[in-house]
């Protein structure tokens, strides 16, 4: 028979075999920068009811199973603490067995720490109702719950309820974007239903913003959705898009692609662009001053008997459903601030082939618009502009170079 | 010979072809053998003093044509050449 150990013992030996830190000696290394990781092991209730700011919250666990993703360097130096100072020391045994060499287990815990008068904070979390719901989001690393908050304090403007605008209001309300705002001044007909998904048959007849609306609260009754049905003119486009953090363009009209597009650079909010018909589309993303603008990659419209719209040419009604999903997609990146968005690459998709084609953009020198700073940006008459190409803004490169 | 993909604007004007073959060793030259067995499809690139309309982009294995010597850009037998003239669509007049 194995000799019992007490627990009182077991702690004991535990502590032997690891190292103590004071909180004050604790204090002195986090405020270095770059400090050490700092590891906050208790569970989640305790946790919410104040931490040590700069904490990594890992409860004990998970810990061996999440170490790894917040701290790669297994010589990093670390600080773990707990409520008094006994699961952390234990946690320090475990991450030495685990290979990391620089760890220290914070003596008398976050109730030490609180006592000696050093910082702490209550936490912003998900209520536990939000947990469940975005249960999904929060696990995965680069989201984890605060980007899942980052999302709910999140602005997203949708330029049209139509094919592209319904998987993003369907997705974006699901992810838990706080505010869609939506601009539209059609209603619904029931020819969109074949591919605009966020409305259905007993909507017909209704505005596409009350339609769009009650589909979105269907998902998710938390999200705030702001109204505008207006048309998009010179007049009102800085108002309606300012405050915004990302705007997905699902129109389709070119005097509104250009419009927003000058909008936005004075505005300084990324589109996330696409546009469709029949069977291909297209999206990337403009990001004011870091990658080309629309009007980079093309100076300027077709003449309308040269451009049919999706009324006249028509479209697969999945279409739209890739393509504004991949806005989407991108929509909620540049929210979190994480992966590499399709700045200065197109993505063209072809349905009939099934096949992704990348194409490299770059910032034109002479653009007419993103050549200029923000405040030098005038709006110009874009529906001229749009039937006659070249008219309203007579500026080829040599004339942008001379004046 | 190089590919052109053509966009689905211009595919009733080539015969309905996704992509046509075309000779020559420029970008131009590619065009004016396309512009010449296919003359409806002219004014959809070119504009009347022979430059490339601004509302089409031509991508030479995926580069801007514009971004390095235009028209005027080498094409190799193997290229694939893709014309994007300026798309509108999206399903909704905002």
């Amino acid at each position: 028979m194995k000799p019992v150990v007490s627990a009182r013992d077991h702690l004991a030996a535990v502590k032997q075999q690891i190292r103590e830190e004071t909180a004050h000696d604790a204090a002195q290394r986090l405020a270095a920068k770059p400090g050490p990781a700092l590891i906050d092991v208790r569970e989640r209730d305790e946790f919410e009811q104040g931490f040590i700011p700069g904490a990594i919250h890992i409860p004990r666990g998970n810990l061996e199973t999440r170490i790894e993703r917040n701290v790669l360097d297994h010589d990093a130096p670390v600080i773990i603490y707990c409520a008094t100072g006994t699961r952390s020391a234990y946690a320090a045994k475990t991450l030495a067995e685990l290979g990391y060499t620089d760890v220290v287990s914070l003596a008398g815990g976050f109730s030490g720490w609180k006592e000696n008068g050093y910082e702490w904070k209550v936490p912003r979390t998900l209520d536990a109702q939000q947990f469940e719901r975005y249960s999904r989001h929060v696990l995965i690393p680069e989201v984890g719950e605060e980007g899942q908050l980052r999302l709910l304090d999140s602005r997203v403007l949708l330029i049209g309820a139509g094919g592209l605008g319904s998987p993003a209001a369907l997705y974006l309300a699901a992810a838990g974007v706080g505010t869609i705002g939506i601009i539209d001044a059609d209603v619904v007909d029931v020819s969109n239903l074949q591919r605009q998904i966020v409305h259905t048959v007993d909507r017909v007849g209704m505005p596409k913003v009350d339609s769009a609306e009650i589909a979105i609260h269907g998902i998710n009754p938390d999200v705030t959705v702001v109204k505008h049905d207006v048309r998009l003119t010179s007049e009102n486009v800085l108002d309606v898009i300012t405050g915004y953090d990302v705007i997905v363009d699902g129109t389709d009209n070119f005097p509104t692609r250009y419009l927003l597009n000058d909008a936005s650079l004075v505005a300084g909010i990324p589109v996330v662009h696409g546009s469709i018909y029949q069977f291909e589309g297209s999206v990337t993303v403009y990001k004011p001053y870091e990658g080309p603008c629309y009007r980079c990659q093309y100076p300027e419209p077709p003449p309308p008997e040269l451009a049919p719209s999706c009324a006249e040419g028509g479209v697969l009604g999945v279409l739209p459903g890739v393509v504004g999903t991949l806005q989407t997609t991108e929509a909620v990146k540049l929210l979190l601030g994480i992966g590499e968005p399709l700045v200065g690459r197109q993505l063209r998709y072809d349905a009939l082939s099934m096949e992704f084609v990348e194409l490299k953009m770059h910032r034109a020198a002479d653009c007419p618009v993103c050549s200029k700073d923000p405040d030098e940006i005038e709006f110009i008459d874009y529906e001229q502009f749009c039937a006659l190409p070249g008219r309203a803004v007579a500026r080829t490169p040599q004339e942008a170079i001379a004046s | 010979m190089s590919t052109v993909r053509m966009p689905p604007i211009l595919r009733q004007a080539v015969g309905g072809a996704r992509e046509v073959d075309a000779s020559g060793g420029t970008v131009r030259e590619i065009l004016d053998d396309l512009t010449g067995r296919f003359p409806a499809i002219r004014s959809h690139l070119l504009d009347d003093g022979g430059d490339l309309n601004r509302f089409v982009n031509v991508y030479v294995n995926n580069e801007d044509v514009r971004l390095g010597r235009g028209l005027d850009t080498t094409v190799g037998p193997d290229s694939t050449i893709i014309v994007l003239p300026a798309m509108a669509g999206g399903g909704s007049p905002a």
